[in-house]
C-alpha cells in the first residue's frame, strides 16, 4: 500500500503483550485513517464502560501523515468518554502522528489494564512496556523533559497523562509533545485508568507516496488557497495572532459567553485580546509537524499563550479581567493535563451557584483543587453537570450530552445551536463548526440569526470534518481549502481514485457509525439538545444588535429536518434502511 | 430558503448573465425546493440526490457567454483549463458534459464545483448556500470569456487561423457591447471623508457603481478607504453591490483583530496607503484588463507558464503596469508586488486577476481610472487582433 503502512500495533496491558494487526486494504480505503479507523476498530467494543479494561483506547494516524501534504502532522485519539458516556475522539497536533508512521505503524490500539503505571516505547529496537511508577505526580513539562531525554528518544514524540488524570478528573487530557492536547471528554482519564502513563515513539521510515507529482500539484493548490485566506495568513489571522484572533470578533458579534452564558458581552475584552498578549508577552509562533501556519504562540520567556477558547473562558466566562491570570490558569491546566474548556465551565457553574467571585487567586486555587481532587475541586473535576446536579441546579450546567460548551454562544450563531445538539461528542464546536460560515464567511457567509436550511449544512459539515479528522488534516485549513484539493492530495499519496463527493460519502458513513455507537449506549433525541437558558434568556444586546433567545419551535423543526437528512428516526436513532445503505450493522 | 433562491435568480439576471425567467435555482434541506417549476427539475433532482450539496443552479447564459462556452466545448475533450486567477485558485478546471443526463453530470460534479453542458448552459452547486453556486456560475463565465480572447490573440500571433473563433468574433463583440451598460459613469460623492457614516456610504456607492458598470462580478473585487489610523475595507467574499454591514474597520497598528474577516488584500491596501497619499482603493475584474495582462509575446521566455508568480519583465499597458502576484499574503502575494507598482501611478493590473486603482480623496478618480484602464485595454486588444496574422 501507499500512504498507509498497513500495520496497527495492538497492546494488551493486562497480558502485557503486543501484536501487529493487519487490515485489508479496503478497510483502509473505506475508513481513510484517523477518526474513521478508530471508529472501525472500536465499534464492536463500545458497550464497555470507560473504566472496563476491555474498552480500547485508539491512536490512529492518516494516510497523509509523514508526507509533504499540508498540515499532515495530526492524528486522532478515540475511546468512550468518562465525562459523557458518548463517543469521544480528539484530533491532536504535535509530532506523534508523523513519528508513529516513521516507526512503521498506522496506529496503536490499547486494551487491558496494567497492574502498575507503565509506559509504551516504540523505536527501532522494537516495542516495549516499561515501568513508569517513578513518573507519577510529575507536572507535564517535567514529565515531557524526562521522556525526551530518554536514550534514543531525543527526536521522538510523546503522549502522556498528568496529575489531573491520575486524580480522576473526568476531563483529563492526553498531552502530546508537552503542548498539544487531546483535550476534550476525558481521554486522559481512560489512559490513566489503563495505568498507561506515556507513549514514546521514534522512527526513521519513509511513507511510500504513489504519485509525487500529483501530491505536489495538490500541495500547490492548497498553499495558494491558504495564502489567499485572511483568516489563516492575513495580517490579523491565525499565523500572526493564533486562534486568539477570534477573540475580538466574538466580542464584536456579541456572542462571547460571559458569566456562565448569562451574558454575551464582556466589557474588558478589548484589553485582553490577541494584540494585548502579543504586546505583553512578545510572542513568537510555533506549531504542528507539517504545518506552515504555526498558530500556536509562545512568549519570550516561554509562557504558553492560551488558545482562543481558553482566552475567552478564563476571562469572560468566569468574569476575570486579569490577563496574567488567564496565562496562569492556562499553565495550571497544561501542567496538570486537563481540558481548559471543561474546567472553566465547571468553575463558571460553581460561581453561578455559589455566588463566588472568581478573583485571580480564587481561580488558580480552584483549578489546582480540581487537578488534585481536593475540597470542592473533587466534585468539579467530575464535570459541570455532575456538580450542578449534586447542587440541585442541573439547569445551570452549560453542556450538551454532558460536555461543556466552548466559547461560542449559540444565540449569536444559530447553526451553532444545532451543531452543539447533534454532535456525537456533545457540546463541541468542531464537529460542524458553523462559525466558519456564520461568522468567518467561509466558504461564503450565511445568516447567523436563522436556522432555515442549517440542518443540511450541519450534516454536510459533520461529514466533511469526519473526513478531515480521518485524513488526518487540520480543520483550520478548511477555512481556505476544500475536499476538492485534499482528494487530489489523497490520490497522490495513496493512488486511491477518489473525489470530494466520494470522500463526503465516506465521511457520512464514519459519522453515522458514531450515531449507532451512541444509540447503543442509550443516547436519544433527548440528548440532542442544548440548555433551556438559550431558549429563554436574551444575550447582551446593543442599540444596533439584538441577541434574542433562540426560538425553541424553530430549533426542534430544524433538528427534525436534520434527523430526516441524516437518515435517523424521529428519536434520532439509526434506521435499518440507512444502515443498509451505508453497509453498517444497526 | 426560498428568499435566497429568488435573490440569486435575480442576481443572475441583474448582472446580465441570464435572461429573465431562465435560471433554475434549487435549495436543499430535508426536501428540495425550486425558484420556479421546470421540466428539467426532475433530472436536476437526480443530480442532487447523488451529491452531498445544499443548492444548485442551472441556467443558459446570455450572449456572448453562451456562444463562447459552446465554442470551448467543441474544442475540448473533457474540460477547459483557463489560466486566469479565478480558475487557478478556485475552479482548477471546468469540466464539460455533452448532455443534461444526471449519469453524465454527477461524476463531473463529484470532482468540481460546476460544469458546462454543451448546448445547454452551466450547472454549479453549493454546500452551504446558493451564493456558492452563483459565484461558481459567474466565475465559469468570466474565465471562459477571458480564455476565448486570450487564446484567439495568441493563435493569431502564432499564425494559426482559428476560423471557428474568427467566425463568431463579430457577434461575440456585438453581444458584449449589449452586455455592458450604455455609460460606465457614476455619480460618486466628493471627499475627503472623515466620519465613519460618510465613509461607509461612499464605499457602498462606489461598490455598487463598479458592479453596475460590469467591471466586477458581484462577490469578487474589494474596496477600501483610509481615514485617521483606520483602513475601512470590504469583508472577504462580500459583494461590492451589497456592502451594508460588510465593511471592517481595521486599525493600522493591528491593535484589534476584528478585521480577521476583512478582504484578503487588506495588507496590500494598507501598504499602498502607508507608502503614498491615497485615501481610496478600488479593485475590480474588468475583463479586457485581465485579458491584456495575460498577453505577452516575449519569445522564449523562461518564465512562460509561471507569469502569474515569476514574471520579471517591466510590462505596461500604456502607463499602467502589469505585475505578477497571487491573491493574499504569500511570498509571491499581491501584498508584496502591488504596493510598489501602484506608487505614484493611477493603478496597476495584476496578471490574470484584475485592476487596482487609487483615489486621492474619494472614489471618483479611482472609479474613473478603473473605467479608463478597461477602455484602454479593450482598444489595445482590438489593435492587436486587427493586425496581420504573424507567420
Amino acid at each position: 500500500m501507499h500512504g498507509w503502512s498497513g500495520k496497527i500495533l495492538t497492546v494488551n496491558l493486562t497480558e502485557r503483550t503486543t501484536a501487529e494487526l493487519i487490515l485489508p486494504a479496503e478497510v483502509y480505503q473505506r475508513n481513510i485513517g484517523g477518526k474513521g479507523l478508530c471508529g472501525e476498530l472500536l465499534f464492536d467494543h463500545f458497550r464497555y464502560v470507560w473504566d472496563d479494561p476491555r474498552l480500547p483506547l485508539a491512536f490512529m494516524t492518516g494516510p497523509l501523515n509523514n508526507t509533504s501534504s499540508p498540515t499532515s502532522g495530526r492524528m486522532t485519539v478515540m475511546s468512550r468518554s468518562p465525562l459523557t458516556g458518548a463517543v469521544c475522539d480528539a484530533s491532536v497536533g504535535g509530532r506523534l502522528g508523523t513519528v508513529l508512521k516513521r516507526a512503521g505503524y498506522d496506529g496503536i490500539l490499547v486494551t487491558g489494564r496494567s497492574g502498575d503505571w507503565c509506559g509504551l516505547t516504540i523505536n527501532e529496537s522494537g516495542v516495549a512496556l516499561q515501568s513508569a511508577g517513578h513518573l507519577a505526580g510529575f507536572a507535564i513539562s517535567d514529565l515531557h523533559a524526562r521522556l525526551t531525554t530518554a536514550p534514543g528518544m531525543q527526536s521522538g514524540a510523546h503522549a502522556m497523562v498528568g496529575p489531573a488524570a491520575e486524580n480522576g478528573v473526568r476531563y483529563a487530557a492526553i498531552v502530546f509533545d508537552g503542548h498539544y492536547f487531546a483535550g476534550r471528554g476525558g481521554l486522559g482519564l481512560v489512559m490513566a485508568e489503563k495505568r498507561l502513563k506515556f507513549i514514546s515513539v521514534s522512527g526513521t521510515l519513509k511513507t511510500d507516496v504513489f504519485d509525487r507529482n500529483e501530491l505536489k500539484l495538490a500541495r500547490e493548490e492548497i498553499y495558494r488557497l491558504v495564502a489567499a485566506s485572511p483568516v489563516l495568513t492575513g495580517d490579523l489571522g491565525l499565523t500572526n495572532y493564533g486562534t486568539g484572533a477570534l477573540y475580538d470578533l466574538m466580542r464584536s458579534r456579541r456572542m462571547m459567553p460571559t458569566n456562565n452564558f448569562r451574558q454575551t458581552y464582556f466589557e474588558p475584552a478589548p484589553s485582553m485580546n490577541a494584540y494585548a498578549y502579543k504586546k505583553r508577552y512578545a510572542t513568537k509562533k510555533f506549531g504542528c509537524a507539517g504545518c506552515h501556519i504555526l498558530c500556536k504562540k509562545v512568549g519570550e520567556r516561554g509562557e504558553i499563550i492560551p488558545e482562543f477558547e481558553t482566552m475567552s473562558h478564563f476571562s469572560a466566562l468566569v468574569g476575570n479581567a486579569d490577563l496574567d491570570a488567564v496565562v496562569a490558569a492556562n499553565r495550571v491546566c497544561n501542567e496538570t493535563g486537563m481540558d481548559t474548556i471543561s474546567a472553566a465551565v465547571a468553575l463558571a457553574t460553581y460561581a453561578e451557584i455559589t455566588g463566588l467571585q472568581m478573583t485571580p487567586e480564587v481561580l488558580l486555587k480552584m483549578l489546582e483543587d480540581i487537578a488534585c481532587g481536593r475540597n470542592d475541586g473533587a466534585l468539579l473535576g467530575q464535570g459541570a453537570l455532575r456538580y450542578a446536579r449534586e447542587s440541585g441546579r442541573p439547569e445551570v450546567a452549560m453542556v450538551s450530552k454532558g460536555l461543556e460548551f466552548p466559547a461560542y454562544d449559540p444565540r449569536g450563531a444559530y447553526g451553532m445551536a444545532l451543531a452543539y445538539a447533534t454532535s456525537t461528542r456533545g457540546g463541541c464546536h468542531l464537529r460542524a463548526y458553523p462559525v466558519a460560515h456564520e461568522i468567518l464567511r467561509k466558504p461564503v457567509a450565511t445568516d447567523r440569526f436563522s436556522l432555515s436550511g442549517k440542518a443540511r449544512i450541519i450534516k454536510i459539515s459533520e461529514d466533511m470534518n469526519a473526513v478531515v479528522d480521518s485524513l488526518t488534516a487540520c480543520k483550520f485549513l478548511f477555512f481556505a481549502a476544500s475536499l476538492e484539493e485534499y482528494a487530489k492530495a489523497l490520490q497522490g499519496v495513496t493512488g486511491m481514485r477518489t473525489s470530494a463527493q466520494e470522500l463526503l460519502k465516506a465521511g457520512e458513513r464514519i459519522y453515522y457509525r458514531e450515531r449507532i455507537m451512541n444509540a447503543r449506549n442509550g443516547f436519544t433525541a433527548a440528548d440532542d439538545d442544548i440548555p433551556a437558558r438559550f431558549f429563554r434568556e436574551s444575550g447582551s444586546s446593543s442599540e444596533s444588535l439584538r441577541i434574542d433567545p433562540i426560538n425553541r419551535s424553530e430549533f426542534l423543526r430544524e433538528r427534525a429536518a436534520y434527523y430526516r437528512i441524516r437518515g435517523l428516526d424521529d428519536q434520532g436513532l439509526p434506521t435499518q434502511e440507512k444502515c443498509r445503505e451505508l453497509d453498517l450493522p444497526c | 430558503m426560498l428568499k435566497l433562491l429568488h435573490k440569486y435568480q435575480e442576481k443572475l439576471v441583474g448582472h446580465g448573465l441570464c435572461e429573465p425567467g431562465k435560471p433554475l435555482v434549487g435549495g436543499v434541506n430535508d426536501t428540495v425546493i425550486w425558484n420556479r417549476p421546470d421540466p428539467l427539475t426532475a433530472e436536476l433532482e437526480a443530480i442532487i440526490a447523488a451529491l452531498n450539496i445544499n443548492s444548485i443552479i442551472f441556467a443558459r447564459p446570455t450572449e456572448p457567454f453562451f456562444s463562447i462556452l459552446n465554442y470551448h466545448c467543441r474544442r475540448s475533450d473533457a474540460e477547459l483549463v483557463p489560466e486566469d486567477t479565478e480558475t487557478r485558485t478556485f475552479l482548477h478546471s471546468i469540466p464539460v458534459a455533452r448532455s443534461m443526463a444526471a449519469a453524465e453530470i454527477v461524476p463531473l460534479l463529484r470532482k468540481r464545483k460546476g460544469c458546462v453542458v454543451e448546448g445547454h448552459g452551466v450547472i454549479a452547486f453549493g454546500t452551504v448556500s446558493p451564493e456558492q453556486a452563483f459565484v461558481v456560475f459567474s466565475s465559469i463565465i468570466f474565465s471562459a470569456f477571458v480564455k476565448f480572447f486570450v487564446d484567439y490573440a495568441y493563435a493569431r500571433h502564432a499564425g494559426v487561423a482559428d476560423m471557428a473563433a474568427a467566425e463568431i468574433l463579430p457577434d461575440v463583440l456585438a453581444a458584449y457591447d449589449r452586455f455592458l451598460p450604455a455609460e460606465a459613469d457614476a455619480d460618486l460623492e466628493s471627499g475627503a471623508f472623515t466620519e465613519e457614516d460618510d465613509i461607509l456610504r461612499a464605499m457602498a456607492r462606489a461598490g455598487q457603481a463598479t458592479v453596475d458598470a460590469r467591471m466586477v462580478d458581484s462577490f469578487f473585487g474589494n474596496i477600501s478607504y483610509f481615514a485617521g489610523d483606520t483602513v475601512y475595507i470590504s469583508q472577504t467574499g462580500s459583494s461590492l453591490d451589497e456592502l451594508e454591514g460588510c465593511i471592517d474597520a481595521c486599525p493600522i497598528d493591528n491593535s484589534a483583530s476584528t478585521g480577521i474577516t476583512a478582504s484578503s488584500e487588506l495588507v496590500a491596501h494598507r501598504d499602498i496607503y502607508l507608502a503614498g497619499d491615497s485615501r481610496a482603493i478600488l479593485h475590480g475584474h474588468p475583463k479586457f484588463s485581465v485579458i491584456m495582462s495575460m498577453l505577452c509575446f516575449e519569445a522564449a521566455c523562461e518564465n512562460r507558464g509561471k507569469c502569474h508568480i515569476k514574471c520579471d519583465k517591466q510590462r505596461f499597458v500604456a502607463d499602467v503596469p502589469v505585475i505578477p502576484g497571487e491573491v493574499g499574503t504569500g511570498p509571491r502575494g499581491l501584498s508584496n508586488t502591488l504596493p510598489p507598482a501602484v506608487h505614484g501611478r493611477r493603478g496597476a493590473i495584476v496578471y490574470g486577476h484584475g485592476v487596482f486603482t487609487v483615489g486621492k480623496k474619494d472614489f471618483r478618480d479611482a472609479f474613473a481610472s478603473l473605467s479608463a484602464i478597461e477602455a484602454l485595454c479593450r482598444q489595445t486588444y482590438m489593435r492587436i487582433i486587427a493586425g496581420p496574422v504573424q507567420d
